[in-house]
């Protein structure tokens, strides 16, 4: 699924990586716990999470996850959003929660990774 | 042989993975295999990450060749009173404010293991933890 698609299902702000709307997932994986994030070897992984900190752009750097939904709200700081325009990780705040931000995503056909 | 110093702050969870981060723009440029930099960077950040979160003061000391890479993570801390029992998954002695950051699931040292091609502990209580991460790189550039 596109980029440009998430951002309508889940009527959500992309705050990092605007012309890069077109890049495209294959997977998601929704976790507060990084170290859970970090055991994944998928390639081209939605990350949605609740965690907004300078360790959730640290661990998509490592893992190679290139889109971040922070659901319910959550806002990226200036140095996060810095440090994802580093990495080119595109970041999108989302006002729905975690839950209804994973079943809008599973009912349009993102798949899970387990 | 390239070698590079680090230091790592106990508690500056700012700054945490910039170490291993550095790490990776290194193998990256030296053309080194993806799943390899994932599985080398992944290492080195739980490490560092756990400096972070347990440790006073640490720094990481990368050795890398076009052949192989030796990170070496040594810190002044507490130790690790069992490192048997530390790398058992779910066992975690890390505080709140680890957890807020979300780590300390005791995931760590287990996730170190899977990734790295080899991994070496030794900790003395009341002084500190050396870690030896060593992987395999098979690079195609660099020396």
């Amino acid at each position: 699924m596109r980029v440009s698609e998430i951002l309508q299902i889940l009527d959500a702000r992309i705050i990092c990586g605007e012309h890069r709307t077109d890049y495209t997932i294959d997977v998601a994986f929704a976790s507060d716990l990084m170290s859970d994030v970090l055991t994944l070897k998928n390639d081209h992984v939605l990350l949605i999470t609740g965690l907004a900190n300078m360790q959730t752009i640290r661990t998509a750097e490592m893992s190679d996850i290139n889109c971040i939904v922070f659901a319910r709200n959550k806002k990226a700081s200036r140095e996060m959003i810095a440090l994802a325009e580093e990495n080119d990780i595109i970041l999108i705040e989302c006002r729905y929660s975690m839950f209804k931000t994973c079943g809008l995503l599973y009912e349009a056909g993102v798949k899970p990774i387990f | 042989m390239e070698h590079h110093e680090f230091n790592i702050e106990g508690g500056d969870f700012t700054r945490a993975g910039y170490a291993s981060s550095q790490v990776k723009k290194m193998l990256k440029q030296m053309g080194v295999d993806v799943a390899i930099i994932k599985r080398t960077v992944v290492a080195a950040y739980e490490a560092e990450v756990n400096v972070v979160a347990h440790a006073y003061s640490g720094a990481m000391y990368v050795d890398i060749n076009r052949e192989e890479v030796k990170i070496e993570l040594r810190d002044q801390g507490p130790g690790i009173e069992d490192i048997e029992q530390a790398m058992q998954e779910g066992y975690s002695t890390a505080s709140s404010a680890v957890r807020e950051m979300g780590f300390g699931a005791g995931m760590g040292l287990s996730n170190m293991k899977k990734n790295a091609d080899e991994l070496h502990i030794e900790s003395e209580l009341g002084k500190g933890t050396r870690v030896v991460i060593r992987m395999q790189l098979n690079a195609t550039t660099g020396d």
